[in-house]
């Protein structure tokens, strides 16, 4: 049985199709990753899967362990062990790291907590009562998305654009996330533009215009994506040959 | 009263505010107690000296600051009310001498206020080079019926620096207008912070008020409220500056739930084309994006709601 299955998945907006008729499956411990150009779906996509407000009124249905979670909302679905890294992760005026962390932590073990923040490369004597205010960088605040979502043992995680903002050395240290993240059998799906992200995953799926135009193991996808994607005049026009 | 009740209504006192007894049993701590209109406890130490006199209902209290006195231990004072009636009137003259530094906390106690009126009237003067810091805090209980109306002039001389920062966020507000008024002179440093959780049917005003009149003159005014249910929030912050190079800067963060009103109205008022001020109001509910990333963590919309404005608050 699969972890997530999406069925006939649609979401308009003002009749405009974003996500068009989506048939996916993700099994359990593995990396994904859904690749596309600006504008494609991506994100809205993983907005549709963490039961995001603006994102509920969909047509289809999104099975997680075997049941519809179609009427679930965020927090049920967290509950369940669905959660999402933001592309542009939030700020909180006064909430300490330590707190935001343990927030999400099911066992409130703060040694657990101070060695999660130190894998993502966030010390914890300099960090844990820091705020996550505006003195708080992008890439730090992605570091720290990251660390709250390793203490509570997530079954699935999407990351949305987990490269943008962050020096090479922090992109290495969430890749290591990632992947203690999979050693704990959980499902990653890499929402991404990115070739050196779209590298980290074992199988892809290519989205254009809403729909998936191609899947297959990274190997396969990392031609086309490189010789038409990257490269393409038309920004989120599906090419048609390819599908036919 | 006898001094065993008077050591009872410490005890309760320190416990309502969730403070440890033994800092005032520390001979190098200076602290003053006040029940209703009674001095239940005080201890001077070298360099500060209080002059109390207890009115009919309230007491009167001058207190300075030697020159050149640094006083490294924050003075305690705990101000409250056990009875549910009554009024409390506590006015204070403070003098912060030349070169001389202090950190007052002070702890306003009213657990069970069902009908009190509790009226601070403060004088400060910081003068040159001096440091003064005060950090209010307020504990009321959960009934709402209590009208706190804090009220102070200061005055800062030219090189001193003065913080003072007001929290109400354990029990209900009940009704709270906050005055205050700072005057700077050259080259002194005003920080004025209100910190106030306010719901049922609170009503919640604060006025604070800065003039940088003195050449590099710095100040900033910051409150930081929350409200919900049916309680209403107005925040009048004010800052002129009328010298050169004076900078400064109003800040005021209001979240708002339910059936709650909030209005912010920041005024600044440059006079000098070498003064520079900003300012900064927001209000609104709680952020969705900062909501749903906590809920995506499993908490649920009360719980991540209040997260967020605990940690505004703080």
């Amino acid at each position: 049985m699969p972890l997530l299955e999406i069925k006939n998945l649609s979401l308009s907006y003002n009749d405009k199709i974003i996500i068009n008729n989506l048939n996916i499956e993700f099994t359990q411990g593995t990396i994904y990753a859904i690749v596309g150009p600006n504008g494609a779906g991506k994100s809205t996509f993983s907005s549709i899967i963490m039961g995001l407000s603006d994102y509920r009124h969909i047509q289809g249905d999104i099975i997680f362990k075997g049941k519809t979670i179609n009427d679930d909302t965020v927090d049920v679905r967290g509950k369940k062990g669905i959660t999402m890294a933001w592309q542009e992760p939030a700020r909180y005026e006064g909430l300490s790291i330590f707190d935001f962390v343990n927030a999400g932590a099911p066992d409130k073990d703060q040694e657990k907590i101070e060695n999660t923040l130190r894998l993502v490369g966030l010390e914890p004597k300099q960090y844990m009562r820091r705020a996550i205010d505006k003195t708080l960088s992008g890439g730090e605040r992605k570091k720290l998305e990251l660390a709250s979502i390793l203490v509570m043992k997530p079954s699935l995680v999407l990351l949305d654009e987990p490269d943008s903002g962050i020096d090479i050395d922090s992109l290495q240290r969430i890749f290591q996330a990632i992947e203690i993240l999979k050693q704990q059998g959980v499902t990653i799906v890499l929402i991404t533009h990115s070739l050196t992200v779209l590298k980290q995953a074992e199988y892809a799926f290519l989205m254009c215009c809403g729909e998936i135009i191609d899947q297959g193991k990274v190997e396969k996808i990392i031609p086309y994506f490189e010789k038409k994607c990257l490269v393409c005049p038309h920004k989120n026009i599906p090419d048609l040959d390819h599908q036919l | 009263m006898t001094t065993d009740h008077h050591q009872q209504y410490i005890k309760e006192l320190y416990q309502h505010a969730d403070q440890n007894l033994a800092i005032i049993k520390d001979s190098s701590v200076a602290h003053l107690i006040v029940h209703d209109n009674k001095v239940l406890g005080s201890h001077l130490i070298d360099g500060l000296t209080c002059n109390i006199e207890e009115l009919k209902d309230g007491i009167r209290a001058g207190i300075t600051i030697a020159e050149n006195k640094i006083i490294t231990k924050p003075v305690q004072i705990c101000f409250g009310m056990l009875p549910q009636e009554g009024i409390q009137k506590i006015f204070m003259d403070i003098t912060i001498q030349p070169k001389a530094s202090v950190a007052i906390q002070a702890h306003c106690v009213f657990p069970f206020a069902v009908n009190i009126e509790h009226i601070m009237q403060a004088n400060i003067h910081v003068h040159e080079h001096a440091v003064y810091s005060y950090f209010e805090k307020h504990v009321h209980g959960n009934k709402g019926g209590i009208k706190v109306l804090p009220k102070a002039k200061v005055v800062l001389d030219p090189f001193s620096r003065f913080k003072t920062e007001f929290e109400l966020i354990k029990g209900r507000v009940g009704e709270i207008k906050i005055d205050y008024e700072t005057t700077c002179q050259e080259k002194s440093v005003m920080d004025m912070l209100a910190r106030i959780n306010g719901r049922a049917e609170d009503i919640i005003e604060v006025r604070e008020t800065g003039h940088l009149v003195g050449r590099e003159a710095k100040g900033v005014l910051t409150s930081k409220i929350a409200v919900r249910e049916n309680a209403r929030a107005e925040i009048y912050n004010k800052l002129t500056a009328s010298a050169p190079y004076a900078r400064g800067h109003v800040d005021c963060k209001e979240i708002i739930q339910d059936n709650a009103q909030a209005s912010a109205i920041p005024i600044v008022d440059v006079r000098h084309p070498k003064a520079h001020i900003t300012h900064e109001a927001a209000i609104g509910s709680v952020d969705n994006k900062q909501l749903e990333t906590l809920m995506s963590r499993g908490l649920s919309e009360d719980e991540s709601t209040e997260l967020i404005i605990n940690g505004l608050l703080r």
